[in-house]
């Protein structure tokens, strides 16, 4: 009981590089959210969000969409007064709701950002990633822009035509990765 | 001879083969060589870092130490890979326990990374190692009166690496200027495209893909120029669906800088990979040609 941590000492033990407890000095100025290209469609604002953790409420934090719904696009983190980097704080939200298998019902992020790292994993490239855009597009499908949502299920479901260009030292790239996760946990 | 290490990423591979062909052809004519990095891997865009921050390190690493052996400081054309790149070396070299854990993993292909290679994004060797005055020297057929929307995009600029400029940077508009077309002033230049976010939320990214081109537009530019395949294939592609969600009528060519700097120095559109587009509506040389008064190529 006495050595249990609290929420928000778990979130920043998440953050890469940090020191201390960085979203313990947020004054809640509101910069990210106004800054935040994305903060219109979040359920929680960068800001609240921040705050919620700052409280504890871990419940309310992990319901969210807000980190998925995050761009990555770092605008919030070069204008943050505090030099809070709230970017790497959504990425972190993205790995600890994975990790604990929580995450708000409906939300595809997970789920694809797994089944793309697994297609790396096997391959070493992979067509482009993330944006499922590129790699939609990079078969030269058209059709397929007009039906994201299907070809992002047909992928899921290992059924899109990739053919991963594969690396040379393939079995040195695995044993590489194997040093890193239990490949069990990927394959 | 300027010589650096060439990571192209998966993307440039097919999807943006024409940005890989115009950064060939037109760093060999500017007298810069791109050696392509040998069985290089994915970095893995910013996935990894969702699922497994060391596996992202470690992917990255793999790069930067084949890189390494070349002597030669790294040249990323993709806005994503030189972040991931950028970074993973930086916190390699701050933070020891990591490099261990890191280089533990790379023993298996044999690889060391320690930490001595410097990344620069593709446009940063125009930027700065070539630069515009050199640049301007060789420009033989200037773009004269067209009016082009430097699109920077989020991560060349973002997150900060040094003391340099994020709020206005102006190296994408100079380049333009010495190619001696127009660059136009545009209030998002530097906002999100929200391309990553078409699978969770069509409508946010929509809306962003909008509100930006609205913004190029508005500003009467003839084209948008980008130095990233996935800001180039968001903006492009996502016309005709903003299209149809909005009631707009865009039709603004996406061309990487790479292109337009070719034409410049008068190489044939073929070789730029120009006329290459997946999608029907991307310009044809022609299109551009006619419709903004480019001077006409050579066949
Ligand atoms: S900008 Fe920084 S200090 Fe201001 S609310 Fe956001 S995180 Fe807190
Ligand atoms: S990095 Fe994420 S939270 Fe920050 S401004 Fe961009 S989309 Fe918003
Ligand atoms: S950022 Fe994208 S294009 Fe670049 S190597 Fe990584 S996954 Fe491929
Ligand atoms: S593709 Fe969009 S989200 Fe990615 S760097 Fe370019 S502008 Fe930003």
């Amino acid at each position: 009981m006495t050595d249990t941590i609290t929420f928000g000492q778990e979130i920043s033990n998440l953050l890469h590089a940090a020191e201390g407890e960085p979203l313990k000095t947020c004054i809640q100025c509101g910069t990210c959210s106004g800054t935040c290209p994305v903060a219109g469609y979040m359920d929680n604002s960068p800001r609240q969000i921040i705050a919620l953790i700052n409280l504890g409420k871990k419940e309310q934090v992990l319901e969210s969409n807000t980190f998925w719904y995050c761009a990555s696009c770092y605008h919030c983190t070069v204008r943050c007064p505090q030099e809070i980097n709230i970017t790497e704080l959504m990425y972190a939200l993205k790995r600890y709701s994975i990790w604990k298998n929580r995450y708000k019902e409906g939300l595809i992020g997970p789920t694809f950002s797994e089944a793309f790292v697994k297609m790396i994993v096997r391959g070493g490239r992979s067509f482009e990633p993330v944006l499922a855009t590129s790699y939609i597009f990079s078969f030269n499908t058209r059709e397929f822009v007009q039906e994201i949502q299907g070809a992002t299920e047909l992928l899921l479901k290992g059924r899109l035509p990739l053919l991963p260009a594969r690396i040379k030292r393939l079995e040195n790239f695995r044993r590489m990765i194997g040093r890193i996760i239990p490949m069990g946990g990927l394959e | 001879m300027k010589e650096f290490a060439y990571f192209p990423g998966c993307s440039l591979e097919k999807m943006a083969s024409s940005y890989h062909m115009s950064a060939m052809e037109t760093t060999q004519k500017l007298g810069v060589k791109l050696n392509e990095l040998d069985d290089w891997n994915c970095c893995g865009a910013t996935t990894y870092f969702y699922i497994d921050e060391l596996l992202a390190y470690t992917l990255c690493a793999r790069n930067l130490a084949i890189a390494e052996k070349t002597g030669l400081d790294v040249v990323a054309p993709c806005s994503a890979c030189y972040k991931n790149m950028f970074f993973t070396a930086a916190h390699l070299k701050k933070d020891e326990d990591l490099a261990e854990h890191v280089n533990f993993a790379l023993e298996e292909d044999n690889l060391h990374f320690s930490g001595n290679v410097k990344v620069k994004h593709l446009i940063e060797v125009f930027a700065q190692d070539i630069g515009p005055d050199e640049l301007k020297s060789k420009v033989t057929k200037p773009l004269e009166g067209i009016r082009i929307a430097p699109y920077y995009g989020c991560q060349i600029i973002r997150p900060q690496k040094e003391k340099e400029d994020v709020e206005q940077p102006q190296f994408f508009e100079e380049l333009i200027s010495a190619i001696g077309a127009t660059p136009i002033n545009y209030p998002l230049k530097m906002r999100c495209c929200g391309g990553s976010l078409i699978i969770s939320s069509r409508t946010a990214a929509l809306t962003m893909v909008r509100n930006l081109l609205q913004s190029a537009v508005d500003n009467q530019a003839a084209v948008i120029a980008t130095a990233c395949p996935m800001c180039q294939v968001n903006l492009e592609v996502y016309q005709q669906q903003v299209n149809l969600e909005f009631g707009t009528n865009f039709s603004v060519p996406v061309m990487y800088f790479t292109q337009l700097i070719g034409m410049a120095l008068g190489i044939p559109n073929k070789k730029l990979g120009i006329g290459k587009e997946f999608v029907a509506m991307a310009p044809t040389p022609l299109a551009v040609e006619t419709a903004w008064g480019l001077p006409r190529k050579t066949k």
